[in-house]
């Protein structure tokens, strides 16, 4: 029997309930209609955002699957069903949870809990796509790190170590498909501090932050290109290429 | 603390933001985080969306779409998604919003909790008329589902309700089946007011919008351009709509004075005069002419500027929107943005609703303090004498004594405040 369905674009967003990945979402139905599978941890949260977005493109097949995200276990067997059943077009890898850096300072559970939300599961996830889009040579994969991992800063360097894995690991999965991989890109975001309830202590501390939605604007477009890497809003990238290059005694005099 | 500022920027005040993100967020986040006050995107004109030194909960994070009927058209969203999204994911099914302010870059909540007019009052009254449900949170954690048939006194007293019932979650809306972005449009030259009211009337029968721009300077020999709409089924493919425009930074002092804004109304209106006729125009030019400058309030200046909407009853209407008029021009007051128009009969559907059968100005004025507040004492008894009324909405200094006077059903909303609810607004108007 032929299929007369036509073949939409497939796109799986894991940590789909952020408010960054929520706004690309809407951005990528809004253009054409896909093929949507979103992968959340709070299955409320996760049924309102499937429910809007299938009202806003109907002729899109909207998904959401719920998985535990420390589980190497669940995300081997996840990443492996839907890339065996047909490889994504696009893979976003969006979860996070910003922690209270005292805290973790205080409670080494608190500490271990920001790692690995922060560091461990988002590397678990691409790898566990990696693994078939390198080979088939195909697809786009964008993962949201953090300007935070350039360089460790007293107020929140449990989360910028996270987000540095993030960064070395990106850099290395680059590496590796280099030279062989050519339809095949490997985008890792830095957004700066952006309004969403992630950084809701932030905004109301009277922090002026970037918008979820000019987040994602430039996510979008950046990936269209096969960029490699983005500092979003793009001030980001130079503010960081000085903090980087501070020297170490004028840094740390400095209470960043 | 948060800076936060309404949009005529008369000043900014500190606030404790809260994001709400859900619905059952919000339940948590209000009943610890009170008393306070929503804020939907801002775009009231005095101090009814701020409560300086207190909580504001933001309800930007309210975004999603809850349901959507295609066949009745009745779609249910949660409260802080723009207007702007609703135009934008329906029209293209063939469903829009039956009413709509002067720009879509308001929340669900905050046209609700204002009960906004547009352009076809006289044809399908206010925002609230098409809403069907709502769902509103108060402090104390409980949630109240009212329509015109279920809690209704809780329905009506949250239309036009200026945010002090309760935080509005979702609502459902009926929208309107249109047959595309386009309406026929005609613009007509006028002068005098008689020619302003018999041109409304003859009109509102046969045309679903009208509107009337005026230049407020002309004194009594008041001239202006009359713009009357109907929707069209011309099929055309949409333009794509140019970039908006930015203001990007406040000029020191505002360039509009008295030397500009006459050269700016004369200009207007010569070049309106000019294109006068029939012509196609998309929705976003028709509706939102000023969305397509964003932050364009900056031009006022670092003091920034009030508006003034007053709604005065038919009969006397005439006399006083002239009245009105000497005033201003006298006092070589006013600006460039000066709307007339005329309400139908229906009566709105809320308590505190602003609309109301009659004639309704609106105009800007630059912030010159005691010249500029010494006017509105002079127009505010013209209004008041004329038994009509301000618009909440924009108002930033009205008395309470000419608000208890001018809202008849003040008494009958009392009894519905949420106690953990407090605004600059009331605390000017009710006292607390
Ligand atoms: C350029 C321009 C043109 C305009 N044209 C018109 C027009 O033609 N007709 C008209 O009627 N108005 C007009 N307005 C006014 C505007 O439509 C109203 O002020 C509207 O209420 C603003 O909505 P907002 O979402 O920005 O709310 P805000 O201004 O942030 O808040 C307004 C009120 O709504 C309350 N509120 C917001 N969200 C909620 C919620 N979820 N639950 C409970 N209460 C809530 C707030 O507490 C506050 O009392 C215009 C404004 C501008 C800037």
């Amino acid at each position: 029997m032929l299929d007369t369905q036509p073949l939409f674009r497939r796109i799986i967003i894991v940590g789909a309930t952020s408010a960054i990945a929520n706004q690309c979402a809407k951005i990528w139905l809004t253009a054409q209609s896909a093929e949507l599978i979103l992968i959340g941890r709070d299955e409320l949260k996760l049924k309102q955002i499937t429910s809007d977005l299938k009202i806003r493109s109907p002729q899109s097949s909207i998904s959401s699957i719920f998985v535990n995200f420390l589980d190497e276990k669940s995300i081997q067997e996840t990443t492996q069903l839907i890339c065996e059943e047909r490889l994504p077009d696009i893979v976003l890898i969006a979860q996070g949870a910003l922690p209270n850096q005292e805290e973790c300072q205080h409670n080494l559970n608190v500490c271990r809990a920001a790692l690995e939300i922060n560091g461990i599961s988002p590397i678990l996830f691409t790898e566990g796509f990696a693994k078939f889009m390198a080979k088939a040579d195909f697809g786009r994969i964008i993962v949201i790190g953090s300007v935070a991992g350039d360089r460790g800063r007293q107020s929140n360097y449990v989360y910028g170590a996270a987000k540095a894995m993030v960064h070395r690991y990106i850099e290395g999965l680059q590496h590796r498909i280099a030279g062989h991989c050519h339809n095949l890109s490997i985008l890792l975001v830095k957004p700066g501090p952006t309004a969403t309830p992630m950084t809701r202590h932030l905004q109301a501390a009277g922090a002026s932050l970037a918008s979820a939605e000019t987040v994602a604007l430039e996510i979008v477009e950046a990936s269209n290109k096969h960029k490699t890497q983005l500092y979003t809003p793009k001030k980001w990238g130079i503010i960081m290429f000085l903090i980087r290059h501070l020297p170490s005694f004028i840094f740390n005099k400095i209470r960043i | 603390m948060k800076l936060v500022q309404s949009w005529g920027r008369l000043d900014s005040k500190l606030h404790q933001v809260v994001l709400l993100t859900s619905p059952q967020q919000s339940k948590i986040e209000i009943k610890e985080k009170f008393p306070g006050l929503a804020f939907g995107n801002g775009r009231s004109y005095g101090d009814i969306c701020l409560n300086p030194n207190g909580f504001l909960w933001n309800t930007q994070g309210l975004s999603n779409f809850c349901s959507w009927n295609p066949e009745t058209g009745r779609l249910t969203t949660e409260a802080g998604v723009l207007l702007k999204d609703v135009q934008q994911t329906f029209l293209s099914r063939g469903w829009m919003l039956p009413v709509t302010p002067g720009t879509q870059l308001v929340t669900v909540g905050g046209a609700i909790a204002n009960d906004v007019h547009g352009k076809n009052h006289h044809a399908f009254g206010t925002f609230g008329d098409h809403i069907i449900r709502l769902w509103l949170l108060r402090t104390n954690g409980q949630e109240i589902e009212c329509s015109r048939s279920v809690n209704s006194e809780w329905f009506e007293a949250t239309i036009g309700g200026m945010g002090l019932t309760g935080v509005i979650l979702k609502a459902e809306i009926q929208l309107k089946q249109v047959s595309g972005p386009w309406l026929e449009s005609e613009t007509i030259p006028f002068q005098g007011l008689e020619d302003f009211f018999s041109l409304s009337d003859s009109s509102e029968s046969k045309w679903e919008h009208t509107v009337s721009w005026i230049d407020c300077l002309a004194g009594i020999n008041t001239r202006g351009i009359f713009m009357r709409a109907n929707p069209s089924k011309h099929i055309e493919r949409e333009k794509t709509a140019s970039k908006p425009k930015k203001i990007f930074f406040t000029p020191p002092i505002s360039p509009v004075n008295k030397f500009t804004l006459s050269f700016f109304n004369t200009a207007y209106y010569w070049i309106q005069r000019g294109r006068s006729g029939k012509s196609i125009v998309n929705y976003k030019d028709f509706f939102y002419p000023l969305d397509g400058v964003l932050e364009w309030n900056r031009l006022y200046g670092p003091n920034g500027f009030y508006q003034y909407q007053s709604v005065i009853p038919r009969e006397t209407g005439l006399d006083a929107t002239r009245e009105m008029l000497k005033e201003i021009s006298r006092a070589r007051e006013g600006s460039f943005l000066a709307v007339l128009k005329t309400f139908g009969k229906r009566p709105s559907s809320g308590l505190l609703s602003f609309a109301r059968p009659g004639v309704t100005l609106a105009l800007d004025f630059p912030n010159r303090n005691v010249k500029t507040l010494a006017l509105f004492k002079r127009l505010d008894s013209i209004v008041e004498e004329a038994g009509g009324a301000l618009y909440l909405a924009k108002d930033n200094r009205m008395s309470s004594k000419m608000f208890v006077k001018t809202y008849p059903s003040l008494e009958k909303f009392l009894p519905f405040r949420d106690p953990g609810i407090t605004s600059s607004m009331s605390r000017r108007l009710f006292g607390s």
